[in-house]
């Protein structure tokens, strides 16, 4: 029996979106195909990873993620050239976790004064971050979109009961917008919508459907990716076609897979393999679900992925 | 794809007898058409109609099961693409890698790995499944004295025997008679004599071909001759192969119901890398292969892909449940806290992490809200003030506090006044709403009452 392979062409396409400034500029997005599948379609664009820096000492994040920043994450600055230098990060992403009321609280205008700081000490492409407290974050973010002008970054995260205040001030500052909204895709369209009828241009959103780790609701992501995905190219959704982010660090490295000590769960094996694998698998389940941008921690982690997308891609 | 009704109809008799316990033909083929009843109700269909019945109505991938007794692991019978139209069937087979060139004792160790390798996880017994002992050495003896040493110290592990030997197969087959095992190996140069193999032991034939066309050819081929286990590699090997082979395979399986491409995939995922090896093998589980094997079996990377194999399995209607009880976090006392939450596993599993994570040894008890999460089970109308009063009282929870207070949810603060009213003598307090508050929570509740002291 013959078989003629069944390819599948979709009408839709994701929307290709440009963070930075040449010569340092990524473009992610732009497909017309599922994640991957360029045998059947266009698929211009690899994913890009954003190793996250914090405005403050992250003396939460557990002692394995710790490690590989020891030296430099006293520093803003000089984590964010690290980052560059040393681990080779095509972009970055700026978490003011110190913002938040639990963690120091820090202004506005502090978190004016780091972005400015860290912007002029990388050129790479920026996301810029609230602490996802939504009204500490909107007047957080209005700062930082202003400290951040003319740099073109990616600032978020607006969310149902903030955007209003956040998108105004990406509009007015000319930057990209994370929209997101809490593993429902009927509340990630409809977000979508409420932005672009602020004015805001719809191909300058990028879709957060809410990360989730390993083990700790990862099916919910991947489905609510995937099924964003289809809408956006089997339905042709324009509210649906915006590249998605995935903020894998945040979620992975709070889980119990990444802090436990092996002597007190020898069946898990090592800590630093364990915890290394658990960000990695978490980030290319995404990828394969429709993520095209990553927020990552782990260096390790990170060029297992890198390599991964490699394979993927060539 | 699978007939209609209304084509299932036009074989049918047409005389509505009734015999099959239908009111007529047309409503046997209707629940025909829903896999709700089986053909052999109607005795009179003619056996024409009962060949293309039974052809069209097989599931586009085939069921096969592997292996024999309680290690037995069932493999195909999947029929979407995506996990959110249905769930995913049969989870992926971890298979390790065993060469035959290895000295006795490393074999030896390796199988110990397998037998060792299961762990629990969110309830679940989570573990290696199988053996791929490969014929590294090209020899006949080699192969059989390692195929030997794996029946007598792992003889419960299903086994897929992997050569291009048609002498070599035969050499070890006997080893596994009665158990199931795949036969590996079947490709352009060998498949007449391998089909022959496979048939005369009555076991699955593993297809090794190279691209998707010499694959369907050879599928058919195994078919010709009798075969219908049959396990296919397409020979994809880096990982955009394997994600183009694999969906392109299960398209035609499940769309198509494209015969030859209708069996489980087996995927060779070995890395020199470790980690590389584990996200290639992570890449099978999510997409559609039935059987991955490994060259290595750490326990963090088992781990990792049994937690992703089970998140990519579970069903998204039904979601996955703890017991209903009350579960100790640490060593806690008498005058320990007492927290409340639903049984959703993912609940459950945040919030009694968060609990440990605070170094505050506590009681969490766990209603039953038919596993949703805090807030949809509060939306559902099951995790209301009269059914959590209920649940404490019911529960014992008076014989192990002394206090009278509890901890809710954050979210679900509007609760607090009417448990109060409804569970006389008990206080409510209000916790974080997320989990990862709990932490700052504690704290500000021990520096209160050491300011009260
Ligand atoms: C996935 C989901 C579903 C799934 C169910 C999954 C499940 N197993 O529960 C499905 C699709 C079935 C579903 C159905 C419905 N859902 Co729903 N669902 C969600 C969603 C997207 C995620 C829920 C989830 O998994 N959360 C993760 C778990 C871990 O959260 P959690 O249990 O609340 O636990 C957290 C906290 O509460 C806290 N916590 C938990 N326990 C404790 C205990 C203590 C002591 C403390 C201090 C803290 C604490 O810690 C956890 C982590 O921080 C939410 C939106 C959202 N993001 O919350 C809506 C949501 C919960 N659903 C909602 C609704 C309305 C429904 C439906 C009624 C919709 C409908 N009209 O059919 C149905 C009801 C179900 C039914 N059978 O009738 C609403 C609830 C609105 C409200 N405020 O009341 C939400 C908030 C969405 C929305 N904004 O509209 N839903
Ligand atoms: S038994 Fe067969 S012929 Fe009789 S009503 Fe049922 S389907 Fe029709």
């Amino acid at each position: 029996m013959a078989m003629t392979l069944p390819k599948e062409s979709f009408a839709g396409r994701v929307y290709s979106l440009t963070i930075g400034q040449p010569p340092k500029k990524v473009i992610f997005g732009g497909e017309n195909v599922l994640p991957f599948h360029s045998f059947e379609g266009s698929s211009p664009r690899k994913p890009v990873i954003a190793f996250e820096i914090q405005d403050v000492v992250p003396d939460d994040w557990p002692e394995e993620i710790q490690k590989p920043y020891s030296e430099v994450m006293g520093d803003p600055a000089l984590w964010a050239r690290f980052c560059c230098e040393t681990l080779g990060a095509e972009a970055l992403a700026l978490r003011l976790a110190g913002t938040h009321p639990d963690r120091g609280d820090r202004s506005p205008a502090d978190a004016a004064e780091t972005v400015r700081s860290v912007l002029s000490a990388a050129d790479v492409p920026w996301i810029i971050l609230g602490s996802n407290h939504a009204e500490k974050d909107a007047a957080v973010l209005v700062a930082a979109a202003e400290a951040a002008r003319g740099r073109n970054c990616l600032i978020g995260k607006a969310q149902e009961s903030n955007y209003k205040t956040i998108a105004a001030a990406a509009l007015a500052h000319d930057h990209k917008l994370v929209a997101m909204s809490e593993l429902d895709i009927n509340l990630s369209k409809q977000l979508n919508i409420l932005i672009t009828q602020m004015g805001f241009d719809k191909e300058k959103i990028v879709i957060d459907p809410m990360c989730s780790a390993l083990g700790y609701g990862l099916e919910y992501t991947y489905s609510v990716m995937e099924r964003i995905r289809l809408a956006a190219l089997a339905q042709n959704d324009p509210t649906m076609q915006q590249p998605m982010l995935g903020d894998v660090g945040m979620y992975v490295w709070k889980v119990k897979e990444t802090q436990a000590q092996e002597e007190d769960v020898p069946q898990w094996g090592g800590l630093k393999e364990r915890a290394v694998a658990w960000e990695a698998v978490t980030a290319l389940a995404l990828l394969v679900a429709g993520a095209e941008l990553l927020i990552m921690r782990h260096p390790d982690a990170v060029r297992a992925v890198r390599n991964a997308i490699e394979e993927l891609t060539s | 794809m699978a007939l209609t009704g209304v084509e299932i109809f036009k074989l049918l008799p047409k005389t509505n007898c009734k015999k099959c316990g239908f009111p007529t033909c047309l409503a046997f083929a209707m629940k025909l058409a829903q896999r709700q009843a089986s053909l052999d109700l109607c005795p009179d269909v003619s056996s024409e109609a009962r060949q293309r019945l039974s052809e069209a109505s097989a599931p586009p991938v085939r069921p096969i099961l592997f292996g024999t007794g309680d290690r037995a692991v069932r493999m195909g019978e999947e029929t979407v693409l995506f996990r959110h139209e249905k769930r995913f069937v049969n989870p992926t087979v971890f298979a390790l890698e065993i060469k035959d060139t290895l000295a006795d004792s490393e074999i030896r160790d390796r199988a110990a790995d397998v037998m060792g390798s299961e762990i629990e996880r969110v309830g679940q017994r989570l573990r290696i499944d199988a053996i791929a002992l490969v014929n590294d050495s090209g020899t006949i003896e080699t192969f059989e004295s390692a195929a030997s040493i794996l029946a007598s110290h792992a003889p419960s592990i299903p086994i897929i025997l992997c050569t291009r030997s048609p002498e070599a197969a035969r050499g070890v087959l006997p080893f596994y008679a009665e158990k199931k095992p795949i036969l590996y190996g079947m490709d352009a140069s060998n498949a007449d004599a391998m089909a022959d193999v496979a048939k005369q032991f009555r076991v699955t034939l593993g297809i090794a071909a190279k691209g998707l066309d010499e694959l369907v050819h050879l599928s058919e081929k195994a078919k010709q001759h009798g075969i219908e286990d049959i396990v296919i590699d397409s020979g994809a090997r880096s990982a955009r192969e394997i994600l183009e082979h694999n969906t392109v395979i299960r398209r035609a399986a499940v769309k198509k119901s494209f015969r030859p491409l209708g069996y489980p995939i087996i995927t060779f995922a070995q890395r020199e890398d470790s980690l590389a090896e584990a996200l290639i093998a992570a890449l099978g589980v999510m997409k559609y292969s039935s059987i991955v094997v490994v060259r290595s079996i750490e326990k963090w990377k088992c781990l990792a892909l049994f937690t992703l194999r089970q998140n990519m399995f579970t069903d998204p209607q039904v979601p996955m449940q703890v017991e209903q009880k009350i579960y100790r976090i640490g060593e806690p006392t008498p005058a320990s806290p007492l927290f409340i939450t639903t049984n959703f596993s993912l609940t459950y599993f945040i919030v009694s992490g968060e609990i440990e994570n605070s170094k505050t040894p506590g009681y969490l008890a766990v209603m039953d809200c038919e596993g949703l999460s805090v807030l949809t089970a509060w939306a559902a109308g099951k995790f209301t003030a009269a059914k959590i009063a209920q649940f404490i009282r019911e529960s014992g929870a008076e014989q192990l506090v002394q206090h009278r207070e509890l901890i809710i949810p954050g979210y679900v603060a509007v609760l607090s006044g009417a448990i109060e009213d409804k569970l006389e003598g008990w206080k409510v307090t209000v916790g974080p709403r997320e989990a990862n508050g709990i932490n700052a929570f504690m704290k500000a509740r021990r520096q209160e009452s050491s300011h009260a002291a």
